[in-house]
């Protein structure tokens, strides 16, 4: 494990890292790099898109480069970890020139500031261009906030919605206050709280395959919250999450979806219909 | 003493190369969320103790005795559990002589083999007295010895503990350093608070458990 | 809910026993409702989130520091008790563990044992080796009282019977003790403590656990509520304490933090109604008390754990339970589903250690690793990060030297080659865009049914067009560069 959470000696009794500090927001770059991820890749491009506009929105250059693909999670948390290591190498070469990462998937991020110093912990050379890429990444609701500082005029008419939160994400990156208050200032906008919010939706990656049963008894609780919220839709800036939910949603043949949260906010903001 | 030395090398083994750990246990985080005004600190202790069900009264320190009589006939008991050797044991017998007092006084004089059965079945009611009492946690502190046995305030169905308001501490830690219990701690150390409880079942809420079914705390004033 | 796998087939895995939970909706119940309130409780035990996180981490660096220096700590408490007049005893097994309580009770002639609350008696199994030895072992604590009753485990570990409502303990009772049916709680309790009382009058012998060891006085500490602990290590004329290796801290007044970090987070209470230091047996001159006193240190795998610095912090763990009070997983399927003597995330780090990831092979995949037990456990274990590790430890070949007790369980070449592939896959820009381009083609046909993820989602059908394609579109080739520039 990484020296930078532990004791130096490798057999040495460990503490807890200290709890992490208020990240320092730098100012707004004029580029950045969008990691798409891969779920949002083949099943919500148009999340994807409406994530670049919004950041094109607030006057920045965004580069999509075409060699991404994962960020290694998949493997990671299945135990993979020379699996992990290589997909999370390419993506480390490809993102290693210093411009800030915005991620539109809380886990993903989370992957590259939190895991990733897991996942190269033997590697003390690599480990210094972790702590780096670490260092600016930035999950999309984050960086929308705290460094572009966004000011939006709500164009859309009023609604409701409950707002979902991956796990790991809110845990590792805060998403969920970072979501609430990037919420709070479209006006016409009435965010509802549903029952057991904080609560995982079930997809946990591979568990909600190798587990399905109880998986499944997950996302139904879930599903049923979040519709008894009286919420007209579901919103979450977590792919993984969407995928489960809606999935789920259609299978129970109900009109009731999730959506991404960027491309809520884009069609809010924009006046346009969302692409 | 094979499993001793197995045990002991094989965790030896694993911290080979390896520092203890320094001890930098911070007390104020122990103490500083918890300190009170000395009126705070009576008015803590029995809202503490009230809301798990405990009977408190706050009394001048002579009072006590008549009150322990007064509680005995409200509930309509017919003896009562004490320690003769103690200040407070001696107390409570002056008075209930000079008073005459109609329920028995049983004294905690011989060992438990002596009179299980009697003990454990027979007995309504025990008075103890407390080393002190904790604000934090609403907590009274017991130090049975030879004078005021163990069982007295777990067998009796009723428990009525006397706690002098000036030795209410504000939190664990002070009354730990101020009595200097690592320097010799008794054979059993208590701290108490409240009467016997349950929730096992549905997490409904049942006293008397198998202590106390009821606690009384008389905090005596000083004279 | 929808289709699932036929229970027969799944019976003796986790799966199985999950499924059969998740079919029984008045269990769903009994949890959903008990872990609901015992979040709340804890939460409001713990109003100042600072206050918390602090009292958190001094929980941790007191653990850290005591497993630092485990062996000498152990010596210590070893020496104090001796000099205090309590005899140490050592057991690197359960039966070896066992062996010695059931020396003691022979010794002593003994034929009936109360038993209050011990999860490391439970490791033991220690009511059904003193059975078959014709010596009567009964649970004291209300919990463990009902779910021996009813020759079942407990399902929690502060709760043992949180999976039955009052109508079921209430026909347990009436079918067992012969009593009256009622669903007075107060009733149902007021008939435990009646039949109790005469088992603690009558027992030659107490059993009990240990919450803390202290090195520096000699001193061990059990916190509870009912009173029975008191009554087991006070009345009989023998008390057996057994405990694990870990339970032992340096100094008494670490046990200030750990003790109000156990009780608000178990139970969300700022103290339990009793908190028991014992330091010795009976002296010469006093009335009551046990005559002798024992303690059993246990290793059971725990010395294991402790070989690995990142497994060593399962021994941590203080036993509080909040860990799985805050589990999705475990709230759905219940203690039982675990099919071990510790349920839940904590279950799940430290069974390995000690039966060996081949007895419990889906224990570390049966999480989403939300988090939810590592953000609340009072000592800082990081239990996602060590289920993430036995992971790895699960799908390790031989050749690859697991190390973790029968390591390498769910290792399969077939799934190892379909991370492989998927690793080439996303390692090659040139594979994986061939990849998007042919799952945005022939998505469409995606069949209905791809296997467990169908049972409970509609088929994932891909988009048309990849993002790599809309932002290429969008961008233009200027915005589409990775690499040092």
């Amino acid at each position: 494990m990484s020296e930078l959470f532990y004791d130096a000696a490798p057999n040495a009794t460990r503490v807890a890292p200290e709890r992490p500090k208020v990240r320092n927001y730098p100012d707004k770059p004029p580029e950045v790099t969008l990691f798409g991820t891969c779920v949002m890749d083949l099943f919500f491009p148009e999340a994807g898109l409406d994530a670049i506009r919004l950041l094109e929105r607030e006057g920045i250059r965004v580069h999509f480069p075409q060699e991404q693909s994962c960020c290694g999670q998949p493997a990671w948390t299945s135990g993979y970890v020379k699996e992990a290591r290589e997909v999370a190498l390419a993506q480390l070469n490809l993102l290693d020139n210093g411009r800030p990462v915005v991620v539109p998937s809380g886990s993903c991020a989370g992957m590259f500031r939190q895991h990733y110093r897991e996942v190269f912990a033997d590697e003390p050379e690599t480990l210094k261009r972790v702590e780096d890429l670490a260092e600016r990444t930035f999950e999309l609701t984050e960086f929308l906030l705290h460094v572009c500082q966004v000011q939006w005029q709500d164009l859309g008419e009023p609604t409701q919605i409950a707002l979902h939160t991956s796990c790991s994400a809110r845990r590792e990156m805060n998403t969920h206050l970072h979501a609430r208050q990037l919420l709070g200032k479209l006006e016409k906008v009435e965010r509802l709280e549903h029952d057991h919010e904080s609560e995982c939706c079930g997809f946990g990656g591979t568990f909600s395959v190798r587990m399905p049963e109880v998986a499944g008894a997950m996302v139904q609780d879930k599903t049923r919250s979040l519709m008894d919220s009286g919420a007209v839709e579901m919103v979450t800036a977590d792919g993984g999450c969407l995928m489960n939910i809606n999935g789920s949603l259609e299978k129970q043949e109900v009109a009731f979806r999730g959506r991404h949260l960027a491309s809520f906010l884009w069609e809010r903001v924009s006046g346009e219909k969302a692409s | 003493m094979s499993a001793r030395n197995n045990i002991l090398n094989r965790l030896r083994t694993s911290l080979a190369g390896t520092e203890p750990r320094p001890d930098d246990f911070n007390e104020t985080l122990v103490t500083e969320p918890w300190q009170y005004t000395p009126d705070s600190r009576i008015q803590r202790l029995r809202a503490l103790m009230e809301a798990v069900q405990t009977e408190v009264h706050q009394l001048p320190g002579e009072q006590w005795p008549a009150k322990v009589q007064a509680l005995l006939e409200s509930r309509n008991l017919s003896n009562v559990l004490y320690a003769p050797g103690t200040d407070h044991g001696q107390k409570l017998a002056e008075h209930w002589q000079a008073h005459g007092a109609r329920q028995d006084l049983v004294a905690y004089d011989r060992p438990v083999e002596a009179w299980k059965e009697e003990l454990f079945w027979e007995v309504d009611a025990s008075v103890t007295g407390t080393v002190g009492g904790i604000a934090a946690t609403g907590s009274l502190v017991l130090w049975p010895d030879r004078h005021e046995p163990r069982l007295m305030s777990l067998l009796p169905p009723l428990h009525i503990a006397l706690l002098k308001a000036s030795e209410i501490e504000d939190n664990l830690y002070a009354i730990m350093q101020k009595q200097n219990w690592s320097a010799g701690l008794p054979t059993n150390l208590l701290l108490v608070s409240g009467p016997s409880k349950t929730a096992d079942i549905e997490q409904v809420l049942a006293y008397g458990a198998h202590g106390p079914k009821e606690l009384v705390v008389l905090i005596l004033e000083d004279q | 809910m929808s289709q699932r796998i036929p229970v027969t087939e799944l019976e003796n895995s986790f799966r199985g026993r999950a499924s059969e939970a998740l079919a029984d909706s008045q269990l769903r119940t009994n949890f959903r409702t008990a872990m609901d309130s015992l979040m709340r409780k804890r939460a409001d035990a713990f109003s100042d989130p600072d206050e918390r996180e602090d009292l958190r981490e001094l929980g941790n660096h007191i653990k850290a520091r005591a497993l630092s220096k485990l062996p000498d700590l152990l010596e210590q408490l070893e020496t104090r008790l001796t000099k205090n007049g309590v005899k140490v005893h050592w057991a690197e097994t359960t039966e070896e563990a066992n062996q010695i309580v059931h020396g003691i009770i022979e010794a002593k002639k003994g034929s009936q044992v109360v038993k209050g609350k011990s999860m490391v008696s439970e490791e033991m199994e220690m009511n059904d080796y003193l059975a078959e030895r014709h010596i009567e072992c009964l649970e004291s604590d209300m919990g463990e009282y009902i779910v021996q009753l009813d020759g079942e485990k407990p399902s929690h570990i502060i709760m043992p019977a949180i999976h039955k409502n009052r109508h079921q303990v209430a026909r347990l009772f009436h079918d067992k003790l012969g009593v009256e049916e009622t669903d007075d709680v107060n009733e149902l309790i007021r008939i435990g403590r009646r039949t109790l009382r005469k088992k603690f009058m009558e027992a030659d012998v107490g059993v009990s656990g240990v919450n803390f060891a202290i090195a520096e006085t000699g001193t061990l500490l059990l916190v509870e509520n009912e009173g029975n602990g008191r009554m087991s290590t006070t009345a009989p004329p023998v008390h057996v304490a057994v405990t694990g290796i870990e339970k032992v801290v340096e100094n008494l007044r670490d046990v200030v933090p750990l003790v109000s970090l156990l009780t608000r987070s178990a139970l969300g209470q700022p103290i339990t109604t009793y908190v028991n230091l014992i330091s010795g047996p009976r002296k010469p001159d006093e009335l009551d008390g046990p005559e002798e006193v024992h303690l059993v240190l246990l290793d059971n795998g725990r010395t294991r754990a402790f070989a690995d610095a990142q497994m060593r912090q399962t021994l941590n763990c203080i036993r509080c339970g909040a860990c799985m009070n805050h589990c999705p997983v475990y709230t759905r399927v219940g203690g039982h589903t675990y099919g071990e003597v510790y349920p839940g995330p904590i279950g799940k780090i430290v069974t390995p250690h000690m039966v060996g990831l081949k007895q419990v092979p889906d224990h570390p995949s049966a999480s989403s690793l939300c988090g939810a037990c590592g953000e609340v456990c009072p000592v800082k274990i990081p239990i996602p990060e060590l289920l993430q590790r036995l992971r790895q430890e699960n799908v390790k070949s031989p050749k690859e030297h697991p190390k973790v007790k029968d390591g390498g369980a769910k290792y399969s070449r077939t799934e190892r080659a379909v991370w492989r592939l998927w690793a080439g896959l996303n390692t090659s820009p040139t594979i994986y865009r061939l990849f998007l381009w042919g799952a945005t083609r022939f998505g469409k046909l995606t069949p209905k049914n791809v296997g467990p993820w169908t049972q409970n989602h509609s088929a994932p059908v891909p988009a048309r067009r990849s993002l790599h394609d809309l932002a290429r579109d969008h961008l233009g080739s200027q915005g589409t560069k990775g690499g040092r520039s």
